[in-house]
């Protein structure tokens, strides 16, 4: 009976298929519950999918590779919550293609630093850091405050997002150009029907620059709503313990 | 197997495999290895017993512990917080420092719980020891821009300034140049009249050209004598704490393009007993009133 492994051990190929069939088993059981479970994620008020110029920030984001050293993920650990609030939950990064989460922290975690500090902070911060954050190791980047944002491509990256699954509306798609101008514009045109699409997004020039739309108002507004879309006080967790 | 040659000087079977001369034996594993595996083996299935395992069509079996991440930490924060609820109940009733610092414990308690969470969340803009920076206050000074009691303190740390709490302290300083209400010759006689105040050297022709124009423009906020105003926020501008810098190009700056600095508002992220604490350690730090 022991030597019967033999009989894979001198086939390469059929070896091959072999362990493709156990690897197989492990993906099946592993990841495709994922994808039909409800319960995977939990059925919160409040997230609604990423407004233009919050994905656009959000591109500068993975574009600095800002995952590198911040996670986007609070454990549900009991020195994690004290420090960094309520743990994050899978509905909160239910529209991030791809998810944010990070493996590292050498700087802390984002998840919900929305609302923490205030525009003209981040602003100072990511220009150089160690003005704010003298002992901060994070290096600066300047150079998004002189950078105008380019997003002539703005409808596409919508378009991608709904590909993979995020309830952009065609409206929505249309109005993006638009929407992502009166993000930074509290006395636009369109501000009722921008909040409507997005409701609860913040609407101020982020970088204190009315001249331009600058790559550091795009990142500060991503920055700001991080965390802060979810409505606790209506979520009930003992139902979601899992 | 019977086509099975030995090895003749260790006497153990071999493979049969040859390569370029040299023969495999066909040793068993060691003993300890395969007892280690065979435990490993049994152990998952004990864990899949106990422990959440295999997904199924609607959920997943829950384990015989019913074990859950977040329950965990639920409980265990629960835990935390009824080892401190009996401090805490008190900060939440309590209506001025001396009521603090009048119990030893009660204010060593709120000092400790302050300090750490001055580090996760203040530290950041006012600086590990509450030293401030440019454009964030000092904490450790006497100047406070809304005041510097304990409820004031509470109250600024419940809704922000500025921020986007409906509730908020705010107030502006205007951009006088950007908007064009004064012009630059003006601006600069201001710049001296400031100086002027605050005790400095500066052109006393200017100085008197400017006093018109700072009794009509400027009085209604940081008052006749530039003492500044608590209730509103004006800084007093007669000392040497300048929260954007006290030199001519600072003043200069902050008149002709405003400030208005924000702090959020920690109602949502932060208790109001952790606020409490939070306020007795800031007051602590230096010219608490």
């Amino acid at each position: 009976m022991f030597e019967r492994h033999q009989i894979l051990e001198k086939r390469s190929l059929l070896l091959t298929v072999a362990i493709l069939v156990v690897v197989a088993i492990g993906g099946v059981v592993e990841i495709a519950p994922l994808f039909y479970l409800e319960s995977t994620i939990e059925k919160v008020k409040g997230v609604r999918p990423y407004s233009p110029l919050e994905l656009a920030g959000r591109n500068i984001y993975i574009r600095e590779g800002c995952y590198v050293c911040h996670s986007q993920m609070v454990r549900p650990l009991r020195d994690e919550v004290e420090r960094y609030g309520h743990y994050s939950l899978a509905a909160e990064s239910m529209y991030d293609h791809p998810f944010q989460w990070g493996s590292k922290r050498s700087g802390p975690d984002l998840a919900r630093v929305g609302g923490k500090y205030s525009d003209a902070w981040h602003q100072q911060h990511l220009i150089d850091p160690r003005s704010v954050v003298p002992e901060s190791i994070m290096p600066p980047y300047a150079m998004l405050n002189e950078r105008a944002l380019n997003y002539s491509e703005v409808e596409a990256w919508l378009k991608a997002n709904r590909a993979v699954g995020v309830p952009y509306t065609d409206e929505m798609i249309e109005n993006a150009k638009k929407d992502l101008e009166a993000q930074v514009d509290p006395f636009s045109d369109i501000y009722d029907d921008f909040v409507a699409r997005y409701p609860n997004a913040q609407i101020r020039d982020f970088d204190g620059d009315p001249r331009q739309i600058s790559e550091m108002d795009a990142i500060i507004a991503y920055l700001q709503v991080l965390g802060t879309m979810v409505d606790f006080s209506t979520y009930e967790a003992e139902e979601n313990y899992r | 197997m019977s086509d099975k040659e030995i090895d003749q000087p260790t006497g153990v079977e071999t493979t049969g495999h040859e390569w370029d001369g040299i023969k495999e034996l066909n040793n068993p594993l060691p003993r300890w290895w395969l007892i280690i595996l065979w435990i490993t083996v049994i152990w998952s299935v004990v864990y899949w017993v106990l422990m959440p395992s295999w997904p199924g069509l609607t959920g997943h079996f829950e384990g015989v512990r019913g074990h859950t991440e977040r329950a965990n930490v639920d409980a265990a924060i629960a835990a935390l917080e009824s080892q401190r609820s009996a401090e805490m109940q008190q900060l939440l009733s309590v209506s001025s420092i001396n009521e603090v610092e009048s119990d030893p414990q009660l204010l060593q308690f709120a000092m400790n719980a302050g300090a750490s969470l001055f580090g996760d969340n203040c530290a950041t803009c006012h600086g590990a020891g509450g030293q401030g920076f440019k454009g964030y206050p000092s904490l450790v000074d006497d100047a406070w821009l809304w005041g510097g009691a304990l409820d004031d303190i509470q109250k600024t740390l419940h809704h922000g300034i500025r921020s986007t709490h409906p509730e908020t302290r705010i107030s502006a300083m205007l951009a006088y140049g950007e908007t064009g209400a004064f012009d630059r010759g003006q601006i600069d006689d201001l710049v001296e009249y400031v100086m002027h105040i605050s005790g400095r050297s500066a052109n006393q022709e200017a100085v008197v050209r400017a006093a018109p124009l700072y009794a009509q423009q400027c009085v209604s906020c940081h008052g006749p004598e530039g003492m500044g105003d608590p209730s509103q926020g004006a800084p007093n501008i007669t000392d040497a704490i300048w929260l954007y810098g006290g030199e001519r190009a600072d003043i200069r700056e902050t008149i002709y393009s405003g400030r208005a600095g924000v702090m959020p508002h920690w109602t949502d992220r932060l208790t109001d007993e952790q606020i409490t604490a939070l306020a007795v350690y800031v007051h602590s730090l230096g010219g608490g009133e």
